[in-house]
């Protein structure tokens, strides 16, 4: 019962309590380049999460073997091996979404997330868990990058998953859209205004003050 | 797990690794391979669609495409078509043709407007049909340095060999925002209506600095802040509409070339 317990926490924890985004504030170039569209950031989190669980899987099922002189090495070559099985899979499926994510799949790889996860979790735990840990830290990252995407999309181009929402003055409709969320900086103001909503929830999360 | 610090055991995993790893990718590149083609020709098929102004919403690319689009290959020195039996023209790739030295010309510097290095000596062209029989538009491939990257584009253009039907840029590498607004259909919009060629038969299309007159037949507004890519945009017209690129196919064009009547 517990250990069921412990597996749920596993997996939700990083989604509201221990956001990979808003509360160690990580992987955050991806997300302001990839969420001026749903449909970008949903495929973007779908690969994270493919990348974060396989990693830390596999790191973990080999991590009483990995000498620790070159364990970064290890992980680097496994992490990458898993981001150019991604964008293959991606160019073979979804060639159009996969052409606008261009270069952030492969930016994957350096992304804080996968390495932080392996480095501080899968080293140390059984594959289950490590598995467990790397689909909550992707969920988490997808969450946040929903979000941010759901008030981009919707306030910028009037429109969710590409479906109008809000009809825009282009097209004969009321809505004047906002260009500044289409503006990778816009996603600073709603990620921010995000961790504020956060912290205010889960006063917990506030960092004491120096 | 003492020694896992040894020299074989760290060779040893770190041999392992990279073979797993290998198998991997290699397995996931070679197994995808062929659907990624069929991504990139649909992605092409597509793009020649759209400024054949075809609208194909909601039908297979390759049924609208095989049903509108006429691919042609022209011999860039004499401006002919070139004879469906010498060449296959659904396999004949330009960008290819153009890095093999025997079926290429190496520019000299002079030549070299648009910094291509090397011209293939056949193009393709995409004739459009037609509903009422003969050709709508004719498509020229076209590509040219910009700032950062090589940019390439297709023109449709009108069976006179003279005015711009419609225009995409389809690949490039700029700055997103900036040059990278090349890539904007209300840029490319502009270029409608546009003639390419004045009144002594030289390219006369370009891109200015700024806001082009409301009445002028041949300039284009500039991009604000992509000066060189602006630049590059009407090196890239005026290599492919001279005697080097497309100009002797373009001026037989002119004479009735396409056999339209």
């Amino acid at each position: 019962m517990a250990e069921a317990q412990d597996n749920k926490a596993l997996l939700l924890n990083p989604v509201f309590l221990n956001n990979p985004i808003a509360l160690q504030v990580l992987g955050v170039c991806s997300a302001l380049a990839v969420t001026s569209k749903l449909e970008t950031a949903f495929v973007m989190s779908l690969a994270v999460i493919f990348v974060t669980s396989l990693s830390n899987l596999s790191i973990s099922l080999i991590r009483h073997h990995i000498p620790s002189s070159v364990r970064i090495i290890v992980q680097m070559a496994i992490i990458a091996s898993l981001v150019i099985v991604v964008d293959q899979i991606l160019k073979a499926v979804v060639y159009d979404i996969s052409k606008q994510l261009s270069v952030f799949v492969s930016l994957i790889i350096t992304n804080c997330i996968v390495m932080g996860r392996a480095e501080a979790f899968a080293m140390k735990e059984p594959p289950f868990r490590s598995f467990l840990d790397g689909i909550g830290q992707g969920l988490g990252y997808g969450a946040l990058l929903m979000a941010v995407g759901f008030f981009r999309e919707l306030l910028g181009s009037g429109s969710l998953f590409g479906i109008e929402i809000l009809p825009l003055i282009n097209n004969g409709g009321w809505y004047q859209p906002n260009g500044l969320l289409l503006l990778p900086a816009s996603a600073f103001f709603i990620i921010g205004l995000l961790i504020w909503a956060l912290r205010t929830k889960f006063p917990a999360q506030v960092e004491p003050k120096e | 797990m003492a020694n896992n610090d040894s020299l074989a055991n760290t060779v040893k995993v770190v041999l392992g690794v990279s073979l797993v790893c290998s198998i991997v990718v290699s397995t996931a590149a070679v197994g995808l391979r062929g659907m990624q083609q069929r991504n990139v020709i649909e992605d092409t098929q597509s793009n020649i669609l759209t400024v054949a102004g075809a609208d194909f919403a909601g039908q297979k690319i390759q049924d609208v495409y095989q049903q509108v689009i006429e691919p042609r290959v022209v011999d860039l020195d004499t401006g002919e078509f070139v004879a469906a039996d010498q060449i296959d023209v659904n396999s004949f790739d330009q960008r290819k043709s153009a890095k093999d030295p025997e079926t290429s010309t190496r520019l000299t510097k002079d030549e070299d407007i648009a910094g291509i290095v090397r011209r293939s000596n056949y193009a393709n062209v995409y004739l459009v049909k037609g509903s009422a029989g003969g050709y709508e538009r004719i498509i020229i491939p076209m590509h040219g340095r910009g700032l950062w990257s090589t940019m390439y584009a297709f023109m449709a253009i009108q069976p006179d060999g003279n005015t711009v039907d419609a225009m995409v840029y389809y690949d490039h590498g700029e700055t997103p925002g900036l040059g990278g607004e090349i890539a904007n259909p209300l840029w490319l919009e502009k270029f409608v209506g546009k003639k390419l060629f004045d009144d002594q038969g030289q390219p006369a299309l370009e891109v200015i600095k700024g806001t082009a007159p409301q009445d002028s037949a041949y300039q284009i507004d500039g991009l604000s802040g992509a000066t060189l890519t602006s630049n590059g945009v009407t090196n890239t017209f005026d290599f492919w509409l001279s005697e080097n690129g497309f100009g002797k196919f373009l001026s037989n064009i002119q004479k009735g070339g396409l056999g339209n009547g």
